[in-house]
């Protein structure tokens, strides 16, 4: 489902879509650390510990220009603090990293921002008590009434407010929001405010976008909407780094994944390689975490599947009762465990 | 008990001079607390600081009026430069408590018997008002019951109150006052957007804090001298009342507060004086009434902030969600 058209895009340079760009991510092989054909943020021995526990110990990090990279790994896997560290909200112990060529060591969250490298959070932060609007006009850059100095004239600012809420206007559209602009944001689902924040952010006009779990807690029938929205960020020259749990987006959405684990960096890769890395499956997927139950032709697969696989029980005559070896002791081990990989 | 006389003294306050600075010292609280979330606890140093920075300024330098308030502005914005460096990077509560120690420590200062010569200590200074009412147009005469220097003082007063409303009001209807109610809700989200939150939180620390310093003036100017005793905590929670009283984020909140303030209190006043020399209470004198109408204001407040917990101008919808 992640295959995409296969366009030659040699001698084809000037104009390049990034929908359909299919040229490879990384400069070789796709290893953890990797060097990438084009990045745009480039992290070197960056490395966070609170109190003994290193809680980021990455040796070395390449993010693709113009592509979706999703960041996996389990609980407390240090994906937001990583997210913390590179925009500027948390200070690492040691290590370099860069965006677009310019180094962010010590350079506070709102230079990050106007640099072009906008985050959202994993507990959103909306503005409850302005409205819709308000907060996203907040997102508005280069507004020249933000100044002390010219906030009283409005003929000095007016015209580039007009600007600004029509730009908003355009993204609220798109999030579904705009008929609850003139509504405090407080008043917002836990849902609705993830959207929120995340149209917010492109009020920035981010080249990066860094969103953390931008589908928790939004109903299922905005993720698809959302999910495109997502999507359609790269053809509007934007690239995506997100964290996100939920597998199914990932698979459908990222061109690249890259998966932590106790703080490293493990895998990485294009989606569909990367969820056969035995190294990820072990540490963080599951077996059986490529069948979609969402539908019933998923929870088929899982019970063919299951009936395969010599450690399940499902399909035995043990099926629907807890297998004895597990309540009379540890489970046979002599068995070599076998994947499925293909 | 002479209604009457409890009435008209009552409505005498509502424009005094003194309604007039308390006014004003809490519009600088609602651009502190109310619009951009700083818990100043020390306005009442910012106050005594114009005050002092006034006074000291035209008696020990004799300059004059103008520049004695060019004087009183900048200290009371080197003195919140002085707070607020160290604090605003730090969380709010951190601001609270280095203010309230801050006003004490100027108060300390001037009572200090070492600068008797400069501060006049416990006694204060008096006689610096000159200059001002050297300036007053009106000639002598009544004008609505009051003589001229009465008059005039009420007219400078309130006008400055109007036109700080006015551009506070000009101020946080601009996308800076956006950016700072942006950080009253949540000043990393405000980050993440590329604001430089803590250059705006000192702005507004500054402003507020100047807004404090003209109301220290505006309250000492009738008066004809200024005490360290006024300048007590006891001030910085009586404008935290009157801005509550008011509504938080609002213009005209604390003016009105200022009024509601001091008529309640005048009223309380004066009912319970007629009362106790009408020999309808025996249980008080008259020093317990001017302890008690000051629990009553207590409760008053109290009874608002449970009816009516926006304040009077408040929106109750922004309370909503709060």
């Amino acid at each position: 489902m992640s295959e995409q058209l296969n366009v030659p895009t040699e001698g084809n340079t000037e104009k390049i879509d990034y929908m359909t760009d299919s040229r490879p991510i990384a400069a070789g092989e796709a290893t953890p650390g990797c060097k990438k054909r084009d990045p745009i943020v480039v992290a070197e021995n960056v490395t966070r510990s609170f109190g003994g526990i290193n809680a980021v110990d990455v040796e070395y990090l390449e993010i693709p220009r113009h592509k979706i990279t999703a960041l996996i790994g389990p609980n407390g896997a240090g994906k937001t603090t990583l997210f913390n560290l590179l925009t500027g909200f948390d200070m690492p112990n040691s290590g370099k990293w860069q965006f677009e060529g310019n180094s962010l060591a010590g350079v506070s969250p709102y230079k990050v921002a106007r640099m072009g490298m906008v985050r959202t959070f994993q507990l959103t932060k909306v503005m409850g008590k302005l409205t819709v609007m308000e907060n996203m006009r907040l997102g508005g850059s280069e507004q020249p009434g933000e100044r002390l100095s010219k906030a009283l004239f409005k003929g000095l600012w007016g015209g580039r407010e007009k600007e600004i809420t029509a730009q908003a206007n355009v993204l609220l559209e798109k999030f579904k929001l705009d008929v609850k602009k003139d509504d405090y944001a407080a008043s917002l689902s836990g849902g609705q405010r993830k959207l929120l924040e995340m149209a917010r952010s492109l009020m920035v006009r981010p080249k990066l976008v860094m969103l953390d779990e931008p589908m928790a807690g939004v109903n299922p029938a905005l993720t698809q909407s959302l999910l495109d929205h997502i999507k359609n960020l790269k053809a509007e020259g934007m690239t995506v780094l997100f964290v996100e749990h939920d597998m199914n987006m990932v698979r459908h959405i990222a061109d690249w994944v890259v998966v932590m684990a106790e703080g490293k960096i493990v895998a990485e890769g294009p989606p569909v390689d990367v969820m056969k890395n035995p190294a990820v499956i072990d540490a963080y997927l599951g077996a059986h975490h490529d069948v979609d139950l969402g539908d019933a032709e998923g929870i088929k697969e899982l019970a063919a599947e299951l009936v395969a696989d010599e450690e399940s029980i499902v399909g035995t005559e043990d099926a629907g009762i807890i297998a004895i070896d597990v309540v009379a002791g540890e489970p046979d081990e002599t068995e070599p465990r076998k994947k499925e990989t293909e | 008990m002479d209604f009457g006389f409890i009435f008209s003294s009552a409505a005498g306050e509502l424009f005094s001079p003194t309604t007039a600075a308390y006014a004003l010292a809490a519009l600088g609280l609602a651009v502190h607390f109310g619009y951009s979330g700083l818990l100043n606890f020390g306005q009442a140093g910012f106050m005594a600081v114009g005050a002092y920075g006034f006074a000291i300024s035209t008696l020990s330098f004799g300059v004059p009026f103008f520049i004695g308030l060019l004087i009183a502005v900048v200290c009371s914005s080197i003195f919140a430069l002085l707070l607020g460096i160290p604090t605003l990077r730090l969380r709010a509560d951190y601001l609270a408590i280095v203010t309230i120690a801050a006003a004490e420590i100027v108060r300390y200062i001037v009572t200090t018997n070492q600068l008797t010569s400069v501060t006049g200590s416990a006694n204060g200074l008096a006689a610096f008002e000159g200059g001002f009412y050297a300036m007053n147009p009106f000639p002598e005469g009544s004008y609505l019951g009051m003589n001229n220097r009465d008059f005039f003082i009420r007219v400078v007063g309130w006008g400055l109150v109007i036109v700080c409303c006015t551009l506070v009001w000009l101020l946080m209807r601009s996308p800076w006052g956006r950016v700072l109610k942006g950080i009253r809700e949540d000043e990393n989200a405000v980050r993440s957007l590329g604001k430089n939150v803590y250059a705006y939180k000192m702005q507004a620390l500054v402003i507020g804090g100047v807004l404090g310093a003209l109301a220290g003036m505006v309250f000492t100017l009738p008066r004809g001298a200024v005490q360290p005793a006024n300048y007590g905590t006891e001030l910085t929670f009586f404008l935290y009342t009157v801005l509550l009283l008011g509504g938080l984020g609002t213009v005209l909140g604390p003016v009105v507060g200022a009024m509601i303030f001091w008529v309640v209190l005048s009223l309380t006043q004066g009912i319970l004086y007629g009362l106790i020399e009408s020999g309808a209470v025996t249980w008080l004198n008259t020093v317990q009434a001017g302890q008690l109408r000051y629990i009553l204001v207590g409760v008053a407040l109290m009874l608002l902030m449970i009816f009516r917990p926006q304040g009077v101008f408040g929106n109750k919808k922004e309370l909503a969600f709060a």
